[in-house]
């Protein structure tokens, strides 16, 4: 389940740049008989440009066996630069004395195309996306102010969310953002606090967010599990969801669209956080454990079969990783997920506190207003209000 | 609150346990990606 779900959300990111690059025209192929098939000058300035360049010419100029070029040297068919192309392309049958896959990788130039677009695209679009969000929060704030409970509050309470809901929902809330700022710490630590508090400090810093990061994992997984199993009855969609989303919940304009226990906007954090959520536990997880769970080639293979790439105009995704190119992957769609997932809570925090009157309570102390409860979540009141009423809530359990 | 502070203590109980749990099961980072044959142990 958790790999369709990964398959789905995989396919939506690697789509958007695909479909750019789709309509970009095809560059020309190059000549290189000047050069006997070896690199052109137009090569390299294609790759200096971050156009795309067919490697194959050197990808399969490993040179050949002894039988079909005889008398050469003591490497047999293969020169030097044949050998090390053999390397870097895995070609060579490599003997190591670790006896794994792993070790058997002596070069690995995907490394630095990791390397780049973590520190590069990643960085910049992750980081713009939350301060992008926190700004429009803040436009919004101004704009629209707090929506008020309307009218007087009547000093009544219902009890919104039971003790053990809110110890759950604390418990993802809580880990996500330690887990939230660690992250952060660990991506742009390097870039941004290093610069100012001194490599040591930076160090020191990212060792201690490293150890919260790997060992609150746990929590929010199991907060995850906790808030999923009490209230995906909840969050199931319905029609009414329509009217809430038709109206804007409410939240622009002054109509109090019906709702039971969840309106369609927490319906959507809901799913969200337990989508998101699930995806980064599991890319999580592979981080935990080095090299014991790649997920990536066999998920490229799936979407291969199911012809995906194709609908986007791409070639197939390789279905054959480096245990290394496995981790690199790994560690970018888990910060790419993070960070949706971040500027998705970053809004739900907002609405939670300064953004609505009397929310916090629902999660804070468990009793909302019943004026609260009838503006936001009016079927849901009077449900709770038949439930009090109706004689079996009277009825005494037998012990 | 009450509910929020437990969360946030079994946040921290939580790592703690996970911490050295992962250690004595020999999941450690240094236990599973060392050897003999790793001269900087």
């Amino acid at each position: 389940m958790l790999r369709h779900l990964m398959t789905v959300l995989m396919l939506v990111f690697l789509t958007l740049p695909a479909a750019v690059r789709s309509q970009e025209a095809e560059a020309p192929p190059i000549d290189r008989s000047a050069t006997g098939g070896a690199q052109t000058l137009e090569d390299i300035l294609r790759r200096q440009n971050g156009e795309p360049v067919d490697d194959m010419f050197r990808r399969e100029a490993i040179g050949g066996d002894a039988v079909t070029a005889p008398g050469l040297g003591p490497l047999g068919g293969a020169s030097d630069p044949e050998l090390w192309r053999a390397l870097r392309y895995n070609e060579a049958d490599v003997t190591t004395s670790t006896r794994g896959d792993l070790g058997k990788v002596l070069v690995q130039d995907g490394g630095m195309r990791w390397y780049e677009v973590r520190r590069g695209p990643l960085v910049t679009y992750g980081g713009w996306l939350l301060l992008g969000t926190i700004a429009v929060l803040a436009v919004f704030f101004l704009l629209r102010g707090r929506v008020r409970i309307e009218g007087e509050q009547t000093g009544r309470t219902v009890t919104r969310f039971q003790a053990f809901e809110r110890f759950s929902h604390w418990l993802v809330a809580g880990s996500f953002v330690l887990l939230g700022v660690t992250g952060l710490v660990t991506l742009m630590g390097r870039m941004f606090i290093a610069p100012y508090l001194g490599l040591e400090a930076n160090a020191t810093l990212l060792t201690i967010s490293k150890l919260i990061h790997n060992n609150v994992a746990w929590a929010f997984m199991l907060g995850l599990i906790l808030v999923f199993v009490l209230w995906v009855w909840h969050n199931i969609p319905n029609r009414l969801d329509l009217v809430w989303i038709s109206q804007a919940g409410g939240i622009i304009g002054n109509k109090h669209p019906p709702a039971k226990k969840f309106n369609a906007g927490q319906k959507l954090v809901f799913w969200s956080v337990i989508i998101l959520g699930a995806s980064l536990s599991v890319s999580g997880l592979s981080l935990l454990f080095p090299f014991e769970m790649p997920l990536f080639a066999k998920t490229f293979g799936i979407l291969n079969d199911m012809g995906a790439p194709g609908w986007f105009g791409m070639a197939p995704l390789p279905a054959s990783l480096a245990p290394q190119e496995e981790m690199q992957l790994a560690q970018l769609w888990h910060a790419i997920v993070a960070f949706v997932m971040m500027a998705i809570i970053l809004g739900h925090i907002y609405i939670g506190t300064l953004g609505m009157e009397g929310a916090f309570d629902a999660m804070g102390s468990g009793e909302v207003d019943e004026a609260w409860a009838h503006q936001h979540h009016s079927i849901w009141l009077k449900e709770v209000k038949a439930e009090e009423k109706s004689p079996a809530s009277d009825a005494t359990p037998a012990e | 609150m009450k509910s929020m502070l437990t969360a946030f203590v079994a946040i921290a109980v939580i790592g703690v346990g996970a911490h050295f749990a992962l250690q004595e099961v020999g999941f450690s980072a240094q236990e599973v990606f060392s050897g003999p044959s790793v001269r900087l142990d």
